[in-house]
């Protein structure tokens, strides 16, 4: 079976990001850029599915600017074989991301496909969703546990409840969650190896993929913040004040 | 204009998500027609027709909808769309897996999470784990919208019921099967819900140790969360998360215990009214948002403020 993982290059997770004075968005120069946490969990999933021997093929894809090489790159060093870029310098909003993808996996035939359940710059958690409609296969997203077996996958999945799990005929669309696994770094003769890896580039255009975004921000703003308030000296001072300054106990 | 809003419901109860969601939609504006999908909801579909602003409840009982997978949910959905300038939902972990399917069915956009409502075609939603806030306008002739309950305050009752109309299940796509579920069990308010949070972090050194923290839950009424780094220890379920991609809280009380404050965190509670925090470490993140600090052994405060309540 052949594996197909998306990733995306975003801010990394460290960085105390800042919203832009001209309120056009965030401050993106200078900034490290990673890949987003949730991908690589997805990428190392498809690997672990390889080594289990359930995988025969990871083939790693991002949409996104020539810098998305780098991303890549990295997938190529966990484990993923091949990879393709559909370049843009449009920003990438989860729609058309969702067609780009479709319309590889329309080329490439995977029995699977996994992405990380949501990036961490826009927070939208719908790309994985959106491509499983319209491939028209069934998908399992927030997973934190996947097993295949006869054709199909049971995915357990991290709902508000608790946990729940399905069984999905392949192929399927699962997103992952943080529980899934834990990522492997990739050691340096793995990155030196990835290098020499296959990384395609395409144009949307030959995809057929219009990426024009269907979302205008019109602006972006920094949220009230909240300052700190007073440190007690001890549990009665506390819960005195919970008690008479902020009335929230009884 | 008029507004399709996805009821959120569990074990034939109307959850109070909903009700935030149907503010929401009024300040969107419009009629409003609350879906109730599941199996066994006539009580759901009874509690929704008495919200203050819905119009009409559409009811789709059958054991097909006994469990809401998300290919079946959002077939219905899309099959219910014509005519809807908007179909929401809280943002439920059931919504989160089912309409972005519904808005690519549709071939529309979708907005996920929203926080304010500027028009019916712009909204407000948080972005970089609530680190900015977007302004965000759809050209899209149907808008797919998630809405962060906390941010919207929750909808009350009438007096006159609004008509309930039944709606037929369609033909299961047979793309995924219920195998089972883990739900936790537990007597204290749901996470979402509850006026007071008490929550422990990678500080509570074990699953054992939240007993500590559950003896002061139970006598505030609290409901217990936990922050990443305890989930992922396995102190506590996954239920329990609070942050960016776990639950997002907003009660008046929010106390952190033994919680360092990562930005993934402070994401999830930081529009609570008053933060305590209690840490034996003074340079945790955690003190730059709380309105109490309180630098102690948790160990010690935690029994201590045990018995002061």
């Amino acid at each position: 079976m052949k594996i197909l993982c998306a990733v995306k290059r975003v801010v990394d997770y460290n960085v105390k990001i800042r919203v832009k004075t001209d309120q056009t968005g965030v401050e993106t120069a200078n900034v490290k850029f990673s890949m987003n946490p949730f991908d690589e969990i997805a990428v190392e999933e498809a690997v672990r599915l390889k080594e289990s021997g359930a995988a025969t093929e990871i083939v790693v894809v991002a949409v996104g600017p020539t810098a998305a090489q780098e991303t890549l790159r990295t997938a190529l060093a966990m484990g993923a074989d091949r990879a393709i870029l559909v370049q843009t310098d449009l920003e990438t909003q989860p729609l058309g991301v969702a067609k780009a993808l479709k319309a590889i996996v329309a080329k490439e035939a995977p029995g699977l496909v996994i992405v990380g359940k949501q990036a961490i710059d826009d927070d939208c958690n719908q790309t994985g969703q959106m491509l499983a409609a319209l491939l028209g296969w069934g998908q399992g997203a927030f997973a934190s546990k996947i097993t295949a077996a006869n054709g199909e996958l049971t995915v357990t999945r991290e709902v508000d409840g608790g946990m729940e799990t399905i069984a999905l005929p392949l192929p399927a669309v699962v997103t992952a969650d943080l529980r899934l696994n834990e990522p492997r770094y990739a050691t340096l003769p793995n990155i030196m190896k990835a290098k020499k890896k296959p990384l395609e580039i395409v144009a949307p255009d030959a995809l057929g993929v219009d990426l024009t975004p269907r979302l205008t921000v019109l602006k972006v703003e920094e949220p009230p913040t909240r300052s700190a308030g007073v440190k007690v000296p001890d549990v009665a001072t506390l819960v005195a004040k919970l008690k008479n300054e902020a009335k929230v106990i009884p | 204009m008029s507004v399709l809003l996805l009821a959120e419901h569990e074990q034939g109860q109307l959850k109070a998500a909903t009700r935030n969601a149907v503010t929401a939609a009024k300040a969107i504006g419009g009629d409003l027609h609350v879906l109730v999908v599941g199996s066994g909801v006539a009580a759901v579909a009874d509690a929704a027709s008495k919200i203050d602003g819905v119009a009409k409840v559409l009811i789709a009982d059958s054991a097909l909808y006994a469990h809401p997978l998300a290919e079946p949910l959002s077939a219905l959905i899309v099959s219910l769309a014509g005519g809807y300038s908007h179909i929401l939902a809280p943002a439920t972990s059931t919504a989160k897996n089912a309409l972005p399917r519904v808005a690519a069915l549709l071939d529309v956009a979708m907005l996920s999470e929203i926080t304010g409502v500027v028009s019916p075609h712009r909204f407000v939603r948080p972005i970089y784990a609530g680190n900015a806030l977007a302004t965000v306008e759809s050209a899209d002739s149907v808008q797919v919208v998630t809405v962060r309950p906390t941010a919207f305050d929750a909808a009350g009752d009438t007096s006159a019921a609004a008509p309930v109309e039944a709606v037929a299940a369609i033909a299961d796509p047979a793309l995924s099967r219920f195998v089972s579920a883990e739900l936790s069990k537990s007597e204290r308010p749901e996470l979402t819900a509850a006026r007071i949070v008490v929550s422990g972090g990678r500080g509570m050194q074990s699953g054992e140790n939240f007993h500590l923290l559950e003896a002061i839950a139970d006598k505030l009424g609290a409901a217990v969360g936990a922050s990443r780094a305890a989930v992922d220890a396995g102190f506590v379920p996954n239920d329990y998360q609070v942050g960016q991609t776990g639950k997002i809280v907003a009660p008046d009380l929010y106390i952190a215990v033994g919680i360092s404050g990562a930005i993934q965190h402070l994401a999830g509670m930081k529009d609570s009214k008053i933060i305590v925090a209690i840490n034996k470490d003074e340079e945790a993140p955690i003190f730059q948002v709380a309105d109490y600090g309180l630098v102690a052994d948790l160990f010690k405060a935690l029994p201590e403020l045990s018995a002061a309540l």
